[in-house]
């Protein structure tokens, strides 16, 4: 039965026909050999065609990122404005204090100003804002720019941090005047025990006095 | 267990050749026997648990209000959404390397479960951002790669099926699903690689989590409840699935013994 010439024709097809056929212990060590040259090469194949894709998409995503970006920074529309009339996005933190609400023709009208920390642009948007929306919030807006106007947007999104954090602390993390949501996002969440804590010890001993 | 039926010793494929590629079926259906009830009661126990404690009694956001409650259900559906993934190109590696037969039965089961999840992730995130953000869906890099991984599951579900011959089947659908791979670190690091509307992670390696513990918690339990869940699923498709075959296989041999 297992004589070299049965052999072969099995080795030639291992992989698809299951466990090996009863050959002797030389034949059946031969063909686990090959087996595993077959699924290593097999492995190599996959592996390297996966790196070669990686990496092609690596350098379309890397070619692409301007337009992959969901909005610039104001910074980035002042250093090189776009073709007036084109829509943008324009995204970054309202400024504290900028917001200016005022109502013509019965539509609300909000003036704000955005930054990056670098720079500022002035944004218009006549429409009703997201509740998310405040001072010290980080907004996206949608619109055309033209150097010496400001921004006229046409839609205003806000967009939250990553910091999920319970009313309570935000109250004491206020009061403590440590952090005012107005200037920008909150301390890490790993002090805010401290912070509060702190802040409680002082509210105790000043009860205690 | 079982027997190498005519047709594949003649290497024609068929449902009896398909069988006979289980590595072994009588082993998996032995630990799935306990493994799907224990799956399923852990997962209930961690729903209740999970989703009790972060729909009732965990704090709402100071300014997303009760609205951040969506979380509980929208981050461990995004995490299975991906990891889902990563469960199905390692099934077509193992399959397209190592001819294991169980796995293509596993990728068969596991996209339709990872379908849905990533639907429901789409559907939740949809739900929590017309409220927060003001815009049901908007095209930044996370929601647009998120949306490329639900195309890349229906195309996988669509392929594995498609053949006539299944091997053809699992064969094309093993190289979809290796090769879909590259949309995972694309949507894992599309927050930092990118400026996007939707938040960067708030649970990293690399940081402490910048969430307050009395959300944190529920989260990973009804993270646990999801995923026991998924895996229950699966495993319960794929038990049906091997007990399928040994019926029509049966069947077919009765058949045969009938003509």
């Amino acid at each position: 039965m297992s004589t070299p010439s049965h052999d072969r024709p099995a080795d030639r097809n291992p992989a698809r026909e299951g466990p090996a056929t009863n050959a002797g212990p030389d034949g059946g060590r031969r063909t686990a050999t090959r087996r595993m040259t077959r699924k290593s090469r097999r492995l190599w194949l996959t592996l390297t065609c996966l790196i070669c894709f990686s990496a092609a998409t690596a350098l379309v995503l890397n070619a692409f990122s301007s337009s992959i970006v969901f909005f610039m920074a104001p910074s980035q529309i002042l250093a090189r404005p776009p073709v007036p009339d084109r829509v943008i996005r324009l995204g970054g933190m309202v400024v504290a204090g900028s917001l200016r609400r005022t109502v013509e023709d019965n539509v609300p009208v909000n003036v704000f100003d955005v930054t990056d920390g670098q720079a500022a642009v002035t944004v218009r948007f006549s429409g009703i804002l997201p509740d998310l929306f405040r001072e010290g919030q980080s907004v996206v807006a949608l619109g055309t720019f033209r150097p010496g106007h400001p921004f006229a947007a046409t839609e205003v999104l806000a967009k939250h941090d990553e910091t999920y954090m319970p009313r309570e602390v935000a109250e004491a993390l206020k009061r403590s005047g440590k952090w005012d949501p107005r200037f920008g996002k909150p301390p890490s969440a790993g002090s805010w025990d401290s912070m509060t804590r702190n802040e409680a010890r002082e509210m105790t001993g000043r009860s205690a006095q | 267990m079982i027997h190498p039926s005519p047709s594949a010793a003649a290497g024609r494929p068929s449902t009896g050749a398909l069988l006979h590629r289980f590595a072994n079926p009588g082993r998996f259906l032995r630990l799935s026997r306990w493994l799907f009830p224990l799956l399923s009661i852990a997962a209930i126990v961690c729903l209740a648990a999970g989703l009790g404690l972060g729909l009732f009694f965990s704090p709402a956001d100071w300014q997303q209000g009760d609205a951040v409650r969506i979380m509980y259900v929208h981050v461990p559906m995004a995490i299975l959404a991906s990891s889902g993934y990563a469960a199905l190109a390692l099934c077509g590696l193992l399959s397209l390397v190592w001819k294991h037969p169980l796995a293509d039965l596993a990728a068969m089961e596991i996209g339709p479960v990872g379908a849905v999840v990533t639907a429901l992730c789409l559907a939740t995130g949809s739900l929590w951002g017309k409220p927060m953000w003001g815009a049901w869906w908007v095209w930044d890099a996370r929601l647009t790669s998120v949306l490329v991984l639900f195309f890349l599951y229906l195309g996988h579900i669509a392929l594995i099926r498609a053949f006539d011959d299944p091997q053809r089947g699992f064969r094309a659908a093993s190289i979809l699903a290796i090769a879909g791979v590259i949309d995972l670190p694309i949507i894992k690091f599309s927050v930092a690689w990118w400026n996007t509307l939707h938040q960067p992670d708030s649970i990293t390696l690399t940081h402490a989590p910048s969430m307050a513990m009395s959300m944190l918690v529920p989260l990973a339990i009804s993270f646990a409840g999801f995923a026991l869940g998924f895996a229950a699923l699966v495993t319960g498709r794929l038990e049906a699935a091997i007990l399928e075959h040994r019926a029509q296989q049966i069947l077919t041999r009765r058949a045969g013994a009938r003509a």
